[in-house]
């Protein structure tokens, strides 16, 4: 045990497995972070949520930070609502009976691009007769268009980039567009500068009420960005840290333990048991490893947790085990194990004390290295549309990146933020298992 | 425990040890047939696994007769002339239908004694006609299907493993002489790379030479429309394989050099090659005769296995590059739970598994004189 202890202390002499460590140690945070900040539930729930949830992000939007490094600067999402007070309102008594409710937002718009979509959400509380609202969009340099007139019943949507009328007095330019636009710019260029949405809605009744939400959709988005349906990416980046470690780790130590002792109990007790585990080595060679989980995925269920037993279980008769049963054989030999046979102890103890312990070095290196294989065969079940059917993935993320043809529109974040950390996570146990491989084996320190 | 298995070793490897004292054509011979017997026996359960894994047991028959039965309501919920039938009428109508169709692909057999005839089929190789996948030019029979898309698989990943394979052979020689250089110490440092798999490298590849610059495909074979002459059908057919390659051989190569190049140099260090030095024998010589020769069962057996798994595509890095390969086509096999396909599939690799393992016993006896074939008791 000391010997071990002393060995793993001497990866500190390798430059890159201490990196690899350092990353996995940020990963592991990562996960945890993950666990405490959004449990299980909310992370699916999330995950599994639609325009009720999601419906203030944009779509398909890189992440925000992208500004930092672009010359175009791009909007953000902008959230006007007279309700928290980022828009003003105010009332004026018109007549008996009619009130006129005047709502301004203040659009505050440096950027250089136009936002994705505009739209309003209007509520209103009234007991018959539905307000009427009219809204009128004033420029930095003191233009001002009229937009739309419409009555409002208890909640409407006005969807500006979706309204013709709008478009043909705007000169064709969608509403995003043709609201931000410089006059007589060719291309159209947006004019930076303070705008205002101005609404007034005409109320009928004494105790009416009328509030609305603006949102300028951007065309970046948060730390992560957003995806097809308007999620927001680092929900399952954030989540899909702790998945794919703990399914590495578990596949990882569940094959190469149960691996090293069915190996050590077929040298151990020789004869039938060992030829048996030897043939099932051999069928197991045979049976197709990935159509298999394909078949399990498609036939029964996508759960990563049964594809994670199936793997272990197709893996447990891997192709290691001949590499085991070598070193045992060789120590089944050792004088050390002919003495414990002659003090009497019985088999169970040979093969957990004597046995087991001295291919501790070859097992080590070996799990490190097996877990980069889990993770990214979770992410290949994923892209081939066989990831689980609740739980956010990275594999995931690239599966409905790669559906909506990401890398066809440029939106290279979609696929890049996933891959990127799948790397990470590959490099760093691929890393840390090097240096194990050559502390522990002697025959490859040299080299 | 050990004393009760004790009788039983003795009795297994009693006849193999008076046989090796007698003549050793018969030992060759018994150890042969045991040989082949026990390889029949690890294909059969093999093959038979993997037609109940595809099957589930027999839980697909019901998700097939679902669809049978749901395909049929659609036809006639679709064909004005059977809607003005009768209750009964359409009724006896469908279960007609459904018998037939059921019938067709025999569903109205048991599963257990449609799996055994599965079993007798696929060992016999009468692969039998697909249930619903037909080729491109519109075959049903399995092996056809195979066949068409078994030439773009080999195309792309014997031109990928057979260039890492070589590439890595060759360049771990020569690093293995060059051992602590700087590019030794590069390999060494890229190693890691190859925990990644083929496909994640395939994604990058696409982002930066199809999405980015542009000079290459993003997917697929050829162009569409193919080229009708045969040079410019090629060159595009290059284009298209260059990524795809590219992909596989990144994310083996660093791994492979490494592996060959550890097991060289730990070769190189043993007292013969320490011996031949010394006697001044050229540094070619020593590879050659010192190094390459006792390493060339592992050489051989990763080249043989290399080539019986290559030809199998793999569906994900297909999936990718939307590359028309057998990989995908199990893919959509098991999508349409088309078992004589996935079976046909597994029972061809199978078979060359079995025969890849039989023959090396006999390459190994060829090419190392320390094997002697069924000589030793412990190599299985």
């Amino acid at each position: 045990m000391k010997t071990l202890l002393r060995s793993i202390k001497e990866i500190t002499r390798y430059p890159s497995a201490i990196g690899g460590l350092v990353i996995v140690g940020l990963l592991v945070a990562l996960a945890l972070y993950a666990l405490v900040s959004m449990p299980y539930e909310k992370a699916i729930q999330l995950w599994r949520g639609g325009e009720e949830i999601w419906g203030e992000n944009p779509k398909t939007a890189p992440p925000a930070w992208l500004n930092y490094f672009s010359k175009v600067k791009q909007p953000p999402t902008m959230i006007l609502n007279t309700q928290d007070g980022t828009a003003s309102k105010s009332q004026e008594v018109i007549s008996e009976g009619m009130t006129d409710i005047t709502m301004v937002f203040p659009v505050d718009y440096p950027y250089d691009g136009f936002p994705q979509e505009i739209s309003i959400y209007f509520t209103a509380n009234y007991q018959e007769k539905p307000p009427y609202v009219s809204l009128t969009w004033l420029t930095p340099d003191g233009r001002e268009i009229r937009i739309s007139d419409f009555s409002v019943d208890k909640t409407k949507t006005y969807r500006l980039s979706q309204d013709e009328r709008l478009t043909r007095r705007l000169k064709g330019l969608p509403a995003e567009q043709g609201l931000f636009a410089a006059p007589g710019s060719d291309p159209v260029t947006a004019l930076p500068g303070t705008y205002q949405m101005r609404i007034v809605a005409t109320v009928f009744e004494p105790d009416a009420t009328v509030d609305a939400k603006m949102i300028f959709y951007g065309q970046l988005h948060g730390l992560a960005g957003t995806d097809h349906r308007r999620r927001d990416l680092s929900v399952a980046l954030l989540w899909g840290t702790p998945v794919a470690l703990a399914f590495g780790l578990l596949a990882a130590l569940g094959t190469t333990f149960t691996t090293m002792f069915i190996a050590a109990i077929g040298v151990w007790f020789g004869g039938w048991v060992d030829d048996l585990i030897q043939r099932i080595t051999e069928i197991d060679a045979v049976l197709p490893f990935l159509p298999i989980l394909i078949m399990i995925g498609t036939f029964y269920s996508r759960s990563i947790w049964l594809m994670l037993g199936a793997a272990i279980v197709l893996t447990i008769f891997g192709a290691q085990i001949k590499g085991y049963r070598a070193i045992f054989l060789q120590v089944k030999e050792s004088p050390y194990i002919e003495a414990a046979r002659a003090y009497g102890a019985n088999s169970w103890r040979i093969i957990f004390s004597y046995l087991i312990p001295r291919v501790v070095p070859v097992v080590i290196p070996a799990l490190v290295n097996a877990i980069p294989a889990f993770v990214f065969l979770e992410a290949g079940l994923a892209l081939l549309g066989l990831g689980d059917p609740v739980l956010p993935t990275w594999g995931k993320i690239v599966n409905d990146a790669y559906n909506n043809g990401a890398l066809f529109a440029g939106l290279y974040y979609w696929v890049l933020e996933p891959s990127v950390l799948l790397m990470i996570t590959g490099l760093a146990f691929a890393m840390i298992g090097f240096a194990l491989d050559r502390i522990f084996n002697p025959r490859l320190r040299g080299v | 425990m050990a004393e009760a298995t004790l009788p039983l070793q003795s009795g297994a490897e009693a006849p193999v040890k008076r046989q090796a004292s007698s003549s050793a054509l018969v030992r060759l011979t018994n150890y042969t047939l045991v040989k082949l017997a026990t390889l029949l026996v690890t294909v059969v359960i093999s093959v038979y696994l993997t037609i109940l894994i595809a099957n589930m047991g027999g839980y697909v028959d019901e998700i097939r007769r679902g669809q049978i039965q749901e395909a049929i309501n659609q036809q006639i919920l679709n064909n004005p002339q059977l809607r003005t039938l009768s209750q009964a009428e359409r009724t006896k109508y469908i279960e007609e239908q459904v018998r037939i169709e059921e019938e067709r692909i025999g569903l109205n057999r048991p599963f257990i004694v449609r799996s055994f005839s599965y079993l007798t089929h696929a060992l016999t190789l009468n692969l039998g006609r697909a249930e619903q996948i037909s080729s491109d030019s519109g075959s049903r029979q399995v092996r056809l299907v195979i066949l068409e898309r078994l030439a773009p698989t080999l195309l792309l990943f014997a031109a990928a493993n057979l260039i890492t394979f070589f590439l890595s052979v060759f360049f771990a020689l020569y690093l293995s002489r060059k051992y602590g250089s700087l590019v030794d110490k590069l390999v060494v440092m890229l190693s890691p790379t190859s925990a990644a798999p083929g496909w994640f490298y395939g994604l990058f590849l696409i982002l930066i030479f199809a999405a980015e610059l542009g000079i290459l495909p993003f997917d697929g074979m050829v162009d569409a429309p193919p080229p009708p002459t045969l040079i410019p059908y090629a060159l595009s057919l290059l284009k298209h394989m260059v990524l795809p390659v590219a992909a596989w051989t990144i994310s083996t190569i660093f791994g492979a050099i490494f592996a060959w190049r550890t097991f060289f140099l730990i070769y190189s260090s043993e007292d013969y090659v320490e011996m031949a030095k010394a006697k001044g024998l050229s540094s070619r010589e020593i590879e050659r005769r010192y190094i390459l020769h006792p390493t060339m069962p592992n050489i051989i057996t990763t080249f043989a296995l290399t080539l019986i798994t290559l030809w199998q595509g793999a569906p994900i890095l297909e999936t990718v590059f939307n590359w028309p390969g057998l990989g995908r086509l199990i893919l959509r096999a098991i999508g349409q739970y088309d078992t004589p396909v996935i079976v046909g599939v597994t029972v061809i690799f199978a078979y060359l598994l079995a025969i890849t393992v039989f023959l090396l016993d006999f390459i190994y006896a060829l090419v190392d004189p320390r094997v002697k074939v069924g000589g030793g008791g412990q190599k299985a």
